[in-house]
């Protein structure tokens, strides 16, 4: 009787989700941060909203504005870096695509990158991932601002030229504290 | 063995011979001229047994009495001793010898961030800190090539990148009854067995999310070890913290703004000039509440007299850099407090730069002396300062003896000794919506974190520093938790003569500089000076220099791998000879153009650094190295 009830309980030990809970499929979606995709290569979907903000010159003035008023410039100066990396070069760690850097504003990075969700509306990320790209010079000149509000006494980003796009990071920032 | 091998042998036992002879009448030249030097009285080098007392140089100063500790040839904490005077007695490397320097071995840290600590030495062991991660590394002295002995990861927040100001930098740790203490970036004091690498207590004293970091080389006295918060360029309220060493218990912590029950202002607290006079002036020298959100972090040096008990530091700038968002004097930031050690209660505040109008912190190095003050000798501390004045103040009252600039200064006026004010000039003074030019120093100071070293052979100090002035354009800075809180966009370029960087030998007596090496790069290493009339420092683009302290001449010098932003330091090894060692890794606030791989394209970048170091990733390359030299034996 005994060893009927233990073999009973052990049975009872013995049952598990071996495989855990199919998850919904909304994963699917969004930008992609690695240019490596299992099975093919990638295949970038744009989202129609990035070239209306990053064609759009009152887009790129109002992320202007928010870059300094939301301490971005604190960081990452007028492009050039600071204790967050260089906006105006050529290497991008997290891609450097409008759905790409609002994903980086929206999840926040590893290494000190902050998210802003729920501090700034969807509008705004947009707005900024615009401007940000205006730092390279991604865009017409003639949607590009001129001057800054402030004493930047950087130079206009219209006198930039056009940098290409990498996802890399530069050598001798990728180190252990990487 | 062939005849003609012979003949090459015995030609060249008889060449031996020849070099012999030629070797000792050499020696007895030498000897015959060193004793005529000693005659005429310009060897004041001490003798062997001299290592106790400190040695009256040419100034009359010399090293706080009170402090009298021996030189037993370790590396205990970062400045050396309690008086900070960076000065090892050992003399076995001299002014003759020290062209013979080389390299007894190196050791990779693995790390490209900015390398600023001091290496320690205690028995056969050297203990180093890296920048974030902050790894600890012992290396066992006792062996070839000194091998790791054991590692210890602390794992800091990687998020902790996101809100340390000037890159991810660590000053170095400190020792204390066979345990090693550091902080980490997360904010984090580590206590680890010496021995083992074992970790003993950690306490967590920061928050990342409020912009706090901690950057600084604790400071072990009395069974306390003393450490303080980073993060002024983040808008953090700055404090400043004992542990007890055995436990890790917080004994006591002093914020740098608000009541004065939370700055431990108490009755001891009496401040030789009125200005720092006052009830709650932590609360009422600021705006309604920006006081919370007002720096005056202690990211910098300690110093301690054990004689009066009093431990001193530096509090950091004000937040946002832009001055006209907070109206006052801003206390208690850049300014330097003397507190009471066992129970933190403030004997003296002095503020060097009442309501800071240029990022010019206070967290210089605190060098305690005692020297000649109109004819009477005082016990003092000696503080070269990031506004660019050399300060001599009383330590026990807080009282400035003297104050003299030591490089070109526009900003301000000079310093009243009656009130003890520093005078603005008022065309400098920033202003939203103008851009204000030629402001000498610029932000990063006549002189940074870098630390000087007195030497008692000379009586002089020791100072490597900025030759830089700026531009400065105000606007208005918003707090948001976490994120700069600065309000400024600022250019840094050469000061007059177009050199960035100067290392001065200073006369704190005679308030006056001795000599001056000019350096095309600004001069972001500590100095060693050592018991063989020798001052070492290194470069940013990688030169590790030893020249004579006397004259500034330069005797020796190595070109290490990266650009040298550390301090140097000098023990004797196990094998009873003496080592000189530095760590190569450039960095820090101008270096992170290199370690951060900023764009110099953008003047402002690295909040001013762009337009003064853009050549530097063209002379430099990041990478974290250990360099030890010593003569050959």
């Amino acid at each position: 009787m005994i060893a009927s009830l233990v073999s009973l309980s052990a049975c009872d030990r013995e049952e598990r989700e071996s495989r855990g809970r199919p998850l919904a499929e909304a994963a699917a979606g969004g930008p992609l941060v690695s240019t490596l995709r299992a099975g093919e290569p990638p295949h970038p979907r744009p989202d129609p909203r990035a070239a209306e903000y990053e064609n759009n010159a009152y887009a790129v003035s109002q992320g202007q504005k928010l870059f300094q008023a939301m301490n971005c410039s604190g960081c990452h100066a007028h492009g050039g870096g600071g204790m967050g990396p260089a906006l105006m070069d050529d290497q991008w760690r997290y891609g450097g695509n409008m759905e790409q850097i609002v994903a980086t504003l929206d999840q926040g990075r590893p290494n000190g990158m902050l998210s802003w969700r729920g501090r700034l509306t969807a509008q705004q990320m947009w707005q900024l991932a615009a401007y940000v790209r205006s730092l390279s010079a991604q865009q017409r000149q003639d949607v590009l601002p001129g001057r800054a509000d402030e004493p930047s006494n950087t130079e206009p980003q219209t006198l930039r030229s056009r940098e290409e796009m990498h996802s890399s990071s530069p050598a001798g920032v990728q180190g252990t504290a990487q | 063995m062939k005849p003609g091998y012979i003949r090459e042998a015995v030609l060249a036992a008889a060449r031996r011979r020849t070099w012999l002879w030629a070797g000792v009448l050499l020696l007895l030249a030498l000897g015959i001229v060193f004793a005529i030097v000693r005659l005429a009285g310009h060897d004041s080098l001490p003798s062997e047994s001299v290592t106790t007392t400190p040695y009256a140089g040419s100034t009359g100063a010399i090293t706080a009495r009170s402090i009298g500790d021996g030189d037993d040839g370790q590396w205990t904490m970062a400045a050396k001793n309690y008086a900070s005077t960076r000065f090892s007695s050992a003399r076995e490397i001299d002014t003759r010898n020290v062209r013979r320097l080389h390299v007894a071995f190196t050791f990779s840290t693995g790390i490209v961030k900015g390398h600023e600590a001091a290496p320690l030495v205690i028995g056969g062991m050297m203990y180093i800190v890296t920048p974030f991660p902050n790894y600890v590394y012992a290396l066992d002295l006792t062996q070839p090539g000194a091998p790791v002995k054991w590692t210890f990861k602390p794992k800091p927040l990687s998020a902790a990148q996101g809100v340390a100001c000037c890159d991810v930098v660590n000053r170095g740790a400190a020792y204390a009854d066979n345990r090693i203490f550091f902080n980490t970036l997360d904010n984090r004091t580590i206590a680890l067995d010496a021995t083992t690498g074992r970790m003993l207590w950690e306490t967590k004293l920061g928050d990342i999310n409020r912009g706090e970091t901690m950057t600084m080389a604790p400071l072990v006295a009395g069974g306390k070890v003393l450490v303080g918060n980073a993060g002024g360029e983040m808008g953090v309220r700055g404090w400043f913290a004992a542990l007890d060493a055995a436990t890790g218990r917080i004994a006591w912590k002093a914020f740098a703004t608000g009541p004065d029950r939370d700055v431990l202002i108490g009755p001891a607290y009496k401040p030789f000039y009125a200005m720092d006079r006052g009830r709650d002036l932590g609360v009422t020298s600021w705006p309604p509440d920006a006081w919370k959100m007002g720096g005056g972090a202690a990211w910098g040096w300690v110093s301690y007299d054990p004689q009066l008990r009093l431990v001193y530091y530096g509090t950091g700038n004000p937040g946002p850099w832009n001055p006209e968002q907070r109206p006052g004097d801003n206390k208690f930031a850049t300014g330097v407090f003397a507190r009471n050690i066992d129970d933190g209660q403030a004997r003296w505040f002095y503020q060097s730069s009442p309501h800071d109008l240029f990022d010019h912190d206070g967290i210089n190095e605190q060098i305690l002396l005692d020297m000649p003050v109109k004819g009477r000798m005082r016990g003092v501390m000696a503080r070269p300062e990031r506004n660019g004045y050399f300060y001599i103040m009383d330590r026990a009252t807080g009282e400035v003896l003297s104050a003299k600039a030591f490089g070109p200064v526009t900003a301000y006026k000079g310093v009243d000794l009656k009130t003890g004010r520093l005078a603005p000039n008022p065309a400098m003074e920033p202003k939203e919506g103008r851009v204000v030019r030629g402001i000498c120093p610029s932000a990063p100071g006549m002189k940074d974190w870098n630390p000087a070293a007195f030497s008692p052979l000379t009586g002089l100090v020791y100072i490597p520093h900025n030759n830089l002035c700026m531009d400065w354009g105000s606007y208005e800075a918003n707090y948001i938790a976490g994120t700069p809180y600065i309000g400024a966009d600022v250019k840094y370029y050469a000061g007059p003569g177009g050199h960035r960087g100067v290392l001065t030998a200073w006369d704190p007596v005679h308030q006056r500089p001795v000599w001056r090496i000019k350096e095309d790069l600004p001069l972001w290493s500590g100095a060693l000076t050592t018991g063989g009339g020798l001052l070492f420092y290194g470069t940013m683009d990688g030169w590790f220099k030893a020249v004579d302290q006397r004259s500034g001449k330069l005797l020796w010098r190595f070109k290490t791998g990266s650009g040298i932003i550390g301090q140097p330091i000098s023990y004797r090894g196990p094998d009873g000879h003496q080592y000189i060692a530095i760590l190569s890794g450039v960095g820090g606030w101008p270096g992170s153009i290199v370690s951060n791989a900023l764009d110099a394209r953008d003047p402002t970048a690295g909040n001013g650094w762009g337009s003064a170091v853009g050549d530097l990733p063209q002379k430099t390359t990041a990478g974290g190295m250990l360099y030890v030299f010593a003569l050959p034996h």
